[in-house]
């Protein structure tokens, strides 16, 4: 194991982080509160609670999942396309490093930035509404596992994109709905039963059911199917990159 | 001329049957065969698309090879591609670096990723061997084209390699760091360091190299000591346009290599440049004795290009 390399790329990206971190922290914490201010609070009051919690409650753990899911798409591809981009890849490609170690930096890394804003924006969260966590531990498992799963997934993007549109095409017009689509301000439970049934092949639910069961104990899914539908998730991605590498795809020629 | 020890008869990398195909199609490597010995400079040249870049690539693990086996030092590429890749330091071509990054911690990344502790003393004698201390704590992006280059070969100095390639090294370099870059290839050679660059200005070669490999379309045509190829080089052809027309050379320069054009309009006398004595003066004196006379002449000089068109045609 090439314990420097893995740390030289982790740093290099964490470095990147700081760089930019008006973008990279700032912008989405900023996004998100203002969610917070218009849907918790200031529509939020309006709406009755949900399963015994109000809006502005309900709609946290759901606004932590979307900015989970978009930003580590984000960092993780843009992280790998850079390099492809301007041709810097070339070391990576050249150093005494596997397939595994490359990825373990990188997507450490994006994962690392995901976890620091989601926290951050737990913590702006409970200023702004009274908050309650049911299952702490369960509540880092998902956070990490979707950390994880969607660094890896934007891997995979940031090595298929040809160009900077391809890069934003995947969480603009993929990620952003499904979040939208998946229980991020309602509860699935609140759809007719055909919605219901079609949401389940939404991925994204799973993630914010089991999310927001951590914090509520109320869930749309039953913790456990949410749990293994993420493990599912996590190791179909590892398997996708696994591929990447062992074919060269679009990394050499 | 050098006169340090002249390098071992060890062979550092030895290629068989190499062979790339690119997915359009196009054979950019046809069955290379090269061995490079240990503490040698080696000059690959050739002319543009001739498959510098593709063997060099390969080498390193950039491209995969289509067919053939390539070791380092004994090691598979592919298979012990890491005690193979820790050997190698590669400057590319292209100027290609991490624009936003200070020349401090790129080249600090890049001895972490061939997995090394840092060493923060080796960083420093290598960018003060390379005139970039003082800009070590600039961004990359602010640097001019020259100091780019010189961060791209601190680089691939920061693991300490026992194989260093050179891309083009000096392509959009001016003279001064020209000279500069020779001086410290020089100074890494006397290391022990082996060093194969590719160029396609003759004089590079004839500066550095120990041997000299040609490529043309993919194909190695000629590995050669550098004197035997320079006295190639070295071979000019001095034409003198004579005012009255000649049918036979009288006897009296008979000794002389000379040859007769263009219905006798044109004597031509090939001789070595590198030679103390060429002889002109000797052949010029011996034409008045004769009595013939010229209106002009011109010289001119075997290029490279000439030798790779001997060399093409002579394959055909």
């Amino acid at each position: 194991m090439n314990v420097h390399a893995i740390r030289a790329i982790y740093q290099f990206e964490m470095n990147r982080m700081w760089r930019t971190i008006m973008q990279s922290i700032i912008s989405p914490v900023i996004t998100t509160c203002l969610y917070f201010v218009v849907f918790g609070a200031a529509i939020g009051s309006r709406i009755t609670d949900i399963e015994g919690v109000s809006y502005g409650a309900f709609i946290v753990p759901g606004l932590i999942m979307l900015s989970l899911l978009t930003q580590s798409v984000s960092n993780a591809s843009f992280g790998i396309y850079f390099p492809r981009f301007t041709g810097t890849v070339y070391e990576i490609l050249s150093a005494p490093i596997s397939a595994l170690e490359i990825v373990i930096g990188y997507v450490g890394a994006a994962a690392t930035k995901s976890i620091i804003l989601g926290i951050i924006i737990l913590i702006t969260a409970s200023f702004i509404v009274p908050l309650r966590i049911e299952y702490p531990f369960m509540m880092l498992l998902f956070l990490v596992l979707t950390a994880v799963t969607f660094s890896l997934f934007g891997f995979i993007i940031g090595l298929w994109a040809e160009n900077f549109e391809q890069l934003q095409v995947v969480p603009l017009l993929v990620i952003t709905p499904l979040a939208f689509l998946g229980g991020t301000f309602y509860s699935i439970s609140m759809l007719p039963e055909f919605w219901q049934r079609i949401s389940l092949f939404n991925p994204v639910v799973y993630l914010i059911s089991g999310f927001r069961w951590s914090f509520t104990g109320q869930a749309d899914v039953n913790i456990w199917i949410s749990l293994a539908m993420t493990f599912a998730f996590t190791t179909a991605c590892i398997v996708a990159i696994w591929w990447v590498f062992k074919t060269g795809y679009r990394l050499k020629v | 001329m050098r006169d340090d020890p002249l390098p071992t008869q060890e062979t550092i990398i030895e290629i068989a049957g190499l062979q790339k195909t690119y997915p359009g199609g196009f054979e950019a490597l046809k069955d290379i065969n090269l061995e490079i010995m240990q503490g040698e400079i080696f000059a690959l040249l050739g002319p543009n698309g001739a498959g510098k870049t593709t063997l060099i690539s390969t080498i390193c693990g950039i491209v995969n090879p289509t067919d053939g086996r390539i070791t380092v030092a004994g090691h598979d590429i592919i298979k012990h591609f890491r005690d193979a890749r820790s050997l190698i330091g590669l400057v590319p071509q292209e100027l290609t670096t991490d624009a936003f990054e200070t020349v401090w911690n790129t080249v600090s990344f890049s001895r972490g990723l061939f997995g090394l502790p840092a060493k923060p003393e080796h960083i420093e004698a290598v960018l003060r061997d390379l005139s970039l201390w003082d800009k070590k704590d600039n961004r990359i992006m602010t640097l001019s084209g020259g100091m780019k280059r010189r961060v791209l070969i601190a680089k691939a100095l920061s693991h300490e390699p026992k194989i260093l390639f050179l891309d083009e090294p000096t392509a959009g370099v001016d003279v001064a760091l020209r000279r500069d870059m020779w001086a410290s290839v020089n100074r890494l050679r006397e290391q022990g360091v082996t060093i194969i660059l590719t160029t396609h200005y003759i004089e590079e070669a004839e500066e550095m190299a120990d041997r000299v490999g040609v490529i043309n379309q993919g194909r190695i045509v000629l590995v050669e000591d550098k004197a035997s190829l320079m006295q190639k080089l070295g071979e000019k052809k001095l034409t003198l346009l004579l005012t009255d027309p000649v049918t036979e050379l009288p006897a009296a320069l008979a000794d002389f290599n000379l040859r007769l054009q263009s219905n006798g309009c044109e004597l031509v006398y090939t001789y070595d440049s590198a030679e103390t004595r060429t002889g002109i003066t000797r052949l010029l004196n011996a034409l008045s004795d004769a009595g013939i006379r010229f209106r002009d002449l011109q010289t001119e000089q075997n290029s490279l290009e000439d030798i790779f068109v001997k060399l093409v045609s002579a394959k055909d």
